[in-house]
Order: structure tokens, then C-alpha cells, then sequence
């Protein structure tokens, strides 16, 4: 197996865990680009996404937007918008930001939208308020799926941060990129286990935080 | 940007334009038609043995994780600079993305159907092909949708292992030449041809699925699992 031993190769070498380019530094910085990029995402679809989901209105208009974004190419975005405004954090953040919104504002929508009416009824009967109806009926209820939309998010965030290093910056894309242009596949594949492994450590978080947050009447349905 | 010269496209290319699109569309779509023949059959097994979802699940999240650079840079070694290394990432992302589709559109198939088909005298093959099928298309489409417009985007990523990126080669040439008008074309046509094809997929949907009232789903439609969403990277 070709690849395994590159994996174990590039593991085993113990310059791969010092210094500036070192996989904890690297590690470090893919991290604080995904968590910057996903609040972003956050603060930007989750407010939107409950409130059009809350009053049911706007969802062609979501869907479009949605699919305008999803086919905005991240690559191409990066590029374009670092030709036009140079190197640095931004060019990166708003490719990212522009593939993480739509999953969150999409499944956000859909979640509070499609939450049983009757206790939404019951609420609005007994003179709740909307945003207390929003808040401590519908977000309880939906937030399983909400969480859902935010993990793939954040899965494709780590993913694709790694195309930060073409524009020069850290992250473990670093190595993929290195990697390509020295012909050390070795470094091309270490990275690429790293990004996969953040990945997985991704879902597990998103897991535990499911158990955590989401209601167990919810969640025994 | 001079925009006068936004078609201008560099002879190194070997391509028009509307090459770059034809080759972009062939690029992105051949993998998808793979992704979905391989889904088809993978799916099923996974409906009919329960067991093996949840490992197939947990494989197929793994590779969405590669990051497709990367798979393209590790191909190289075995498939050389060529269109099959940026086709074979790209058909494996769209069958992570159709399996789940697949299996909880047919999934979603209410029992009663299956027994009324059943009573009627229809085979297990027949009532999967003219019944569990036809149901689950909008749950299918909706993954198809999501793998096509990926998979558009994606390509592009190729011309970082060597002018494989179609319309992505594009990018390359808009910063060897300090063009930025050829970049701004590259991203622009692509996320067109991404609209495009989703229109097309939308409108086959319609045209698949004539007892559904078209535009919007019912309010009373089976709850599905959100199929992962944009995988432009």
C-alpha cells in the first residue's frame, strides 16, 4: 500500500513536528481559519434562516440565493479576489464564508419550517410571543437538524481551508500545496490525512454537542 | 481589467471558449453519470442489509473530507496529468453525496405501497424499478443537484496539477498574464454553467415527477435527511 506508507513516513519524521511549519502550528492555524470562517457563516445564516423559516415567507428567495452561492466555484473566487485585492485573511474568509452560508441558511429554514404546527398553535393560544414561540418552541424542536446543516458546513470548511495556503497562508494546506510543487508526495498525503482526521474529529464534536444541547424528548423521536 | 479583452482567451490553452465550456462540462459531468450508476446499486444493498449503511456512511464522510487537491495530487501517481485524475475525486464526491440521497429517498417509501404493489403481483425487481424509484426521484434530484453543482465548481481546482481545470486553466492564465478579466470569466461562466445545469435538473425533475405540484414540495412530504450541501472547494 502506496499511500499507507507515505502516511507512516511523513508521521514518523520528526521534523514534521517542529517549529513554524510544524504540524501543531499547522494544525493550529487550520483550526482558527475553519472557526473564524463557520462564525462568520453562522452569524451570517442562522438569524436569517430562523426568522424566514419563522414566518415561512422568503423561501424562493432563499433557494435562490442558495443556489446562486453553491455555484459561486471557491477556487476561481479565491483567485479572482485575490488578483483584485492581494494577499491576506479576507481573499480566504469570503470564498469559505460564501460555501458555508448556504447549508446553514437552507437546512435552518427548512428545520424551523417544518416543525409540528400544533405545539406552535398551542403556544401562540396560550399568548406566547413570537420570539419566545421562536426561541423555546421551534428551536428546541429544529435544532437537531440545525446542527446537522452547520456540521456539513463545517466539514467543507475544513476541507476547503486548505486552499488558504495557496494564497500563501498557514494551515495544513500548507503541506498539500508544498507538497505538489516539491513532488514530495509524502508531505501531499500527510496533509491530507490531517485535513480527513480534522474532519472526523469535526463530526465527533458536533455529535457530542447534539447529545448535549438538543432536548432528550427531541431526541428520542 | 480590460474588459474588451474578456473572450481573449490565450492561445496556450488550445481551446475557445466555448472548448473550455464543452471541456468543462465533460469534466464535470461524465463523473456524476459514474457517481450515480455506481450509487444506484450501492444504495440498494445498503437498503436491502440495514447493517451496512452505517460503515458506508462512515467511509463515504471520510473521503468528503479529502480535500480534492489533494486526491487529485495522490492520483497523479497512478493516472498521470490527466482528465481521469480530475474525473475520479470528483465521481467519488458525487457518490458520497447520491448514496445518502438514494437511500433515504427509497427509503422513504411508505410501507403501504410497497404492500398494495406487492398484492398487485409485482416482482421485487419490477416494484423497485417502476415504484421505490419514481418516489424517491425528488429525493434523488435534490442530491443530483447538489453533486452537479460541486462538481462543476470543482473541476477548476484541476489546473493546479497541470491545465486540467477546463475553464479553471483560466485562473493560471489570468495571473501569468496579469489578466484579471480572465479570471473574472473563468468564475463567472462556471457559476453559470452550475445555474444552468441546476435548471435543467429541476425542470427534469418536474417532468419525472408529474403528480407532484411543481415548484414546491408538499407540506405532508416524508421528513428527508438534508443532503450535504455545495461542495465547492
Amino acid at each position: 500500500m502506496n499511500v499507507l506508507n507515505f502516511v507512516q513516513a511523513f508521521f514518523s519524521d520528526g521534523a514534521h513536528w517542529h517549529g513554524y511549519d510544524g504540524i501543531p502550528q499547522r494544525l493550529l492555524e487550520h483550526v482558527q481559519y475553519s472557526l473564524l470562517a463557520l462564525a462568520l457563516a453562522a452569524a451570517i445564516g442562522l438569524p436569517v434562516g430562523l426568522l424566514t423559516g419563522h414566518t415561512g415567507r422568503g423561501g424562493n428567495a432563499l433557494a435562490f440565493i442558495a443556489t446562486a452561492a453553491r455555484a459561486l466555484p471557491s477556487f476561481g473566487l479565491l483567485v479572482l479576489i485575490v488578483i483584485v485585492l492581494g494577499f491576506g485573511l479576507l481573499p480566504v474568509m469570503i470564498p469559505l464564508v460564501i460555501l458555508a452560508v448556504p447549508p446553514i441558511l437552507v437546512t435552518t429554514y427548512e428545520a424551523v419550517r417544518s416543525v409540528d404546527p400544533s405545539p406552535v398553535d398551542a403556544a401562540r393560544g396560550m399568548g406566547v410571543r413570537e420570539s419566545r414561540i421562536l426561541f423555546q418552541v421551534e428551536l428546541p424542536v429544529a435544532l437537531p437538524l440545525i446542527l446537522s446543516g452547520l456540521r456539513s458546513a463545517a466539514i467543507q470548511i475544513v476541507s476547503t481551508a486548505t486552499i488558504a495556503a495557496y494564497v500563501s497562508l498557514g494551515g495544513l494546506g500548507r503541506y498539500i500545496v508544498d507538497g505538489l510543487y516539491q513532488r514530495d508526495y509524502e508531505k501531499v498525503v500527510g496533509g491530507a490525512t490531517l485535513v480527513a482526521v480534522l474532519a472526523l474529529v469535526t463530526l465527533a464534536v458536533f455529535w457530542a454537542a447534539g447529545r448535549l444541547a438538543v432536548s432528550p424528548g427531541v431526541r428520542r423521536r | 481589467m480590460n474588459l474588451d479583452r474578456f473572450f481573449d482567451i490565450p492561445s496556450d490553452l488550445q481551446h475557445s471558449w466555448a472548448g473550455l465550456i464543452g471541456l468543462h462540462l465533460r469534466e464535470a459531468l461524465l463523473p456524476v453519470l459514474a457517481g450515480l450508476l455506481l450509487a444506484l446499486p450501492l444504495a440498494q444493498l445498503c437498503v436491502r442489509f440495514r447493517w451496512l449503511y452505517p460503515p458506508v456512511l462512515g467511509v463515504t464522510t471520510v473521503l468528503y473530507a479529502v480535500p480534492s487537491l489533494a486526491f487529485f495530487v495522490v492520483l497523479i501517481d497512478y493516472t498521470g496529468q490527466t482528465e481521469l485524475t480530475v474525473m475520479i475525486p470528483l465521481a467519488v464526491y458525487s457518490l458520497v453525496v447520491l448514496v445518502p440521497a438514494i437511500v433515504d429517498g427509497v427509503r422513504s417509501v411508505p410501507q403501504e405501497t410497497l404492500a398494495a404493489a406487492t398484492a398487485m403481483g409485482i416482482g421485487p425487481v419490477r416494484r423497485y424499478l417502476q415504484v421505490q424509484l419514481p418516489i424517491a426521484v425528488p429525493a434523488i434530484m435534490a442530491g443530483l443537484r447538489v453533486a452537479t453543482v460541486s462538481s462543476i465548481s470543482l473541476v477548476s481546482v484541476g489546473a493546479l496539477i497541470g491545465n486540467q481545470g477546463a475553464l479553471g486553466n483560466l485562473l493560471a492564465a489570468a495571473q501569468k498574464y496579469d489578466r484579471p478579466e480572465l479570471a473574472l470569466n473563468s468564475v463567472l461562466t462556471t457559476a453559470a454553467l452550475a445555474i444552468v445545469c441546476d435548471a435543467l435538473l429541476v425542470l427534469l425533475r418536474v417532468a419525472l415527477t408529474p403528480w407532484m405540484p411543481s415548484g414546491r414540495r408538499p407540506k405532508t412530504a416524508p421528513r428527508q435527511r438534508p443532503v450535504p450541501q455545495g461542495v465547492t472547494r
